[in-house]
């Protein structure tokens, strides 16, 4: 199961949008979402009373579901585009890695009553590190060492938009105090920063 | 039959080289099918088990005041140990518990104090807990945090002296909370421990507590990240244990070797052997500029050997060895990074500490990665021998079962079993289970006991998406957070499920002798991120497991070891001044082997342990 998502497939972790709380306590819109209707994300999301989430805990796991799959959909390109044997293990890494992660937050959302994004809203979704259209095409285009250089570049974006992300989530008030996103969080921040010092290497390397 | 197939592992390496070329990650061929662990019945409290060399001793479930499966919010997390007593750490408390009768422990008291990941030591009456994350308060309720007046992040101290009403007597507030601890004595203060700790988050605002400051420069005093908080406890007066010092162990680590290119597991030289310095992999090229700042700005974990006054750092991207001689003044000794780290967890020094085990949390101890398909060269230990103050690695080792996708699988914590002639660590692997690793041979690690439940969930149903219930996309979080051996038992905390106690059991890789030798080790207290020096004391059992290894090596001619065994038991018989005779004859010839063993070293050991049992046969 836990292997690269192929792009056709990954609606199978879809989770039904009809499992929003009731209608008690804050309600707020998810940030920067650029096509609102498609996902289901832009859905205002409830916190339940005596909830220890809050609003930006939320945002942060949905968005994060996104932002994750893009990256999933990045490495698995690299099968196909040439890739050096160490980026592509490397890249093999990141979609074992966030793939275990993305059910980690779509169980979380679920778990707690909150829309659950499937893998392939990113498509719909800018989050922060996000490759525009346009990256995504220049990437797809790359081939072998222009495209080792154009992943690992694209890539440490990608990971520092994530960074930004926890950033973000630590500076909302009264967030990340669930257990559950803490730890995610911070695993994201240690392991994406360890990641941005590799992918610096193997680019001084390429 | 447990031992590492060498052969997989080259085939594993071999489709890894062919997937580099073809358009498609190949699935990987290792571990075999028959592994007793695949396929175990999933079950809370009645899952399959399948074990080999362990004996189930006892399970004690979680209390009911910390038992539920709401993600992380009640899971157990590590143990610590003294006389009798076992602390048990749990992200919302900690359990004391009674080990007197292994098969029946005893809860003391279960204590009701959010503090993830409270993972507990112990020194004398006082127990220490780590408090990491914005949700802990000072007065250890639930609710979360409204006021930062109320955030506890840091280390507890609870005065245990009356294990079934333990006192809140401080909490040590420090900049990053603690997400572990490391207690070092202080070498000539009796009165005195530092606690070395691990933050792996960011600093608070300095709004919420005066001097905390994120910033890049890692030399700069002011700076919180780039240093482990130090704490100094002087023990009459716990109430004064207070900050003292930051331990800047990363700075300019940027300038750091870069990282190493390991080849797959099993790549070449086999047996999972470490290639370095540019080989293997894409690592041919020269080194290039200096790269940005990309060192660890905090340890994971950190394991002190105060005997050796070493200290092993296992900080993210890097694992470090430290000189520990002045606890205030900590010197790294050197710096390893490995592509095939995500993240340098926890280490385990042998005794001698000539060697270090480093683990890889990869995933972070949620993640199901210990698959079939899941990648062989991470999350898994890497043995690293020990030079002059610097590592070289060696060998790779992961538990070749195949866990399920409803399995938490990485390597976790654990520690020494004291068997002499032989390093070996008992750990703690989620739920992948348990598992006793040889690392005698730093180039070839292999399994020598382990015991392992089946999941606690059930898969889900074919086209289930109804959600609802947590653990729909994967299981529930559990499996053992740490196994550990301390005085004849072999103690597990299980994340989900409770408390276990399991005792080694006579295999022809672990012999009734050897397990014998490794009882003779008492110790009062035991934290094992506090590592202890193992010293045997002269006895039959240590001897014999030398000789014992010495026959499963073929270290020495039948022949000879056949004599030995028979002089010893001779001598078993005798008493007083006869005894002593023979012994000292006996050590003497052994002495003589040395020169036809092909194990000189071994030998010599069991010359060496022979004379000492003589020298002590009054």
């Amino acid at each position: 199961m836990t292997r690269i998502i192929p792009r056709g497939i990954a609606a199978a972790f879809l989770v039904s949008a009809a499992l929003v709380a009731s209608p008690r306590g804050a309600t707020a819109q998810m940030p920067g979402m650029s096509m609102p209707g498609m996902t289901g994300m832009d859905a205002p999301v409830t916190i339940p009373a005596g909830a220890i989430y809050t609003v930006a805990d939320v945002h942060f796991m949905q968005g994060m579901i996104s932002h994750h799959a893009q990256a999933i959909y990045m490495a698995h390109m690299a099968v196909s585009h040439g890739a050096n044997p160490r980026l592509l293990k490397f890249a093999q890494k990141i979609a074992q890695s966030q793939t275990a992660e993305i059910r980690l937050m779509q169980d979380w959302l679920v778990a707690n009553h909150q829309m659950a994004p499937d893998t392939a809203a990113w498509h719909h979704v800018m989050m922060p590190g996000m490759l525009t259209p346009e990256q995504l095409t220049q990437l797809g285009a790359a081939q072998g060492k222009n495209f080792d250089r154009t992943f690992l570049t694209l890539m440490i974006q990608h990971h520092e938009g994530a960074l930004t992300m926890v950033t973000d989530l630590y500076a909302a008030p009264l967030a990340a105090q669930d257990i559950d996103v803490s730890v995610f969080a911070n695993d994201v921040q240690t392991v994406q920063t360890a990641e941005i010092g590799l992918m610096e290497q193997m680019l001084d390397q390429l | 039959m447990i031992r590492i197939p060498r052969r997989v592992f080259t085939a594993a390496a071999a489709a890894l080289t062919l997937a580099a070329a073809a358009p498609g990650l190949h699935a990987q061929t290792y571990p075999k099918p028959g592994d007793p662990r695949n396929g175990l019945k999933y079950g809370m409290l009645d899952a399959g088990e399948a074990s080999e060399g362990l004996r189930h001793v006892s399970f004690t479930p979680k209390p009911p005041l910390l038992d539920s499966a709401q993600g992380l919010t009640f899971i157990n997390s590590d143990l610590a140990f003294r006389g009798t007593t076992v602390y048990q750490g749990n992200f919302s408390g900690f359990m004391i518990w009674d080990v007197k009768n292994p098969a029946k422990p005893e809860l003391l008291s279960v204590i009701d104090c959010v503090s993830a990941q409270a993972d507990p030591s112990i020194y004398g009456n006082l127990l220490f807990v780590s408090a990491e994350g914005g949700g802990n308060r000072v007065d250890c309720k639930k609710g979360g945090v409204k006021d930062p007046a109320d955030h506890m992040a840091g280390v507890r101290i609870f005065d245990v002296s009356n294990p079934r009403a333990p006192k809140l007597i401080k909490n040590v507030q420090t900049c990053k909370g603690s997400h572990t601890h490391t207690i070092i004595p202080d070498p000539k203060d009796k009165g005195v421990i530092y606690i070395y700790v691990s933050g792996t988050q960011n600093a608070r605002p300095a709004t919420e507590l005066a001097g905390c400051n994120n910033g890049t420069d890692a030399a700069d005093e002011n700076n919180s990240l780039y240093r482990l908080d130090v704490i100094k406890v002087p023990l009459a007066h716990p109430e004064q244990a207070a900050v003292v010092t930051g331990a800047r162990i990363f700075t300019g680590l940027d300038a750091a070797p870069r990282a190493t290119s390991r080849a797959a597991r099993g790549g070449e030289g086999g047996g999972g052997r470490g290639g370095r310095g540019g080989r293997g992999g894409a690592a041919g090229a020269p080194a290039g500029p200096p790269p940005p700042p990309t060192g660890p700005k905090n340890c994971h974990d950190v394991t002190s050997y105060p005997y050796m006054h070493l200290l092993a750092g296992a900080c993210a991207s890097y694992g470090l060895l430290v000189d520990v001689s002045d606890p205030m003044h900590p010197v790294r000794l050197d710096a390893k990074s490995d592509t095939n780290f995500s993240l340098w967890h926890t280490a385990v020094f042998s005794n001698d500490a000539s060697k270090v085990v480093f683990t890889d949390e990869w995933g972070g101890g949620t993640a199901p990665n210990c698959q079939a398909t899941s990648m062989l060269e991470m999350g898994g230990n890497t043995t690293l021998t020990i030079n002059k103050g610097k590592m070289t690695e060696r060998a790779f080792f992961k538990i070749p079962s195949s866990q399920t996708p409803q399995e938490n699988c990485v390597s976790h914590n654990g520690g020494l079993l004291p068997v002499p002639g032989r390093d070996i660590m008992m750990q703690g692997w989620y739920q992948g289970g348990i598992d006793a690793i040889d690392f005698t041979d730093p180039d070839h690690p292999f399994e020598i006991a382990f015991s392992d439940r089946g999941p606690v969930d059930a898969p889900p149903a074919p086209g289930d998406t109804t959600g609802g219930a947590i653990s729909r996309q994967r299981g529930s979080i559990g499996g053992s957070w740490g196994a550990y051996y301390y005085n004849g038992y072999v103690y597990s905390s299980e994340l989900a499920r409770g408390f276990d106690v399991y005792e080694l059991t006579p295999t022809e890789k672990l012999s009734a002798n050897e397990l014998a030798a490794a009882k003779l080790i008492h110790m009062d207290q035991y934290n094992p991120q506090s590592q202890p020096h193992i010293v045997w004391p002269a006895a039959f059992p240590v001897v014999r497991s030398y000789r014992d290894q010495l026959v499963r090596d073929s270290g020495l001619s039948a022949d000879r070891l056949s004599a030995i065994s028979k002089a010893l038991d001779a001598a078993e018989k005798q008493t007083g001044a006869a005894r002593r005779a023979s012994l000292t004859k006996l050590a003497t010839q052994v002495a003589g082997d040395e020169k036809s063993a092909s194990d000189t070293k071994r030998v010599t050991a069991m010359a060496a342990a022979i004379k000492a049992l003589a020298a002590a046969t009054n």
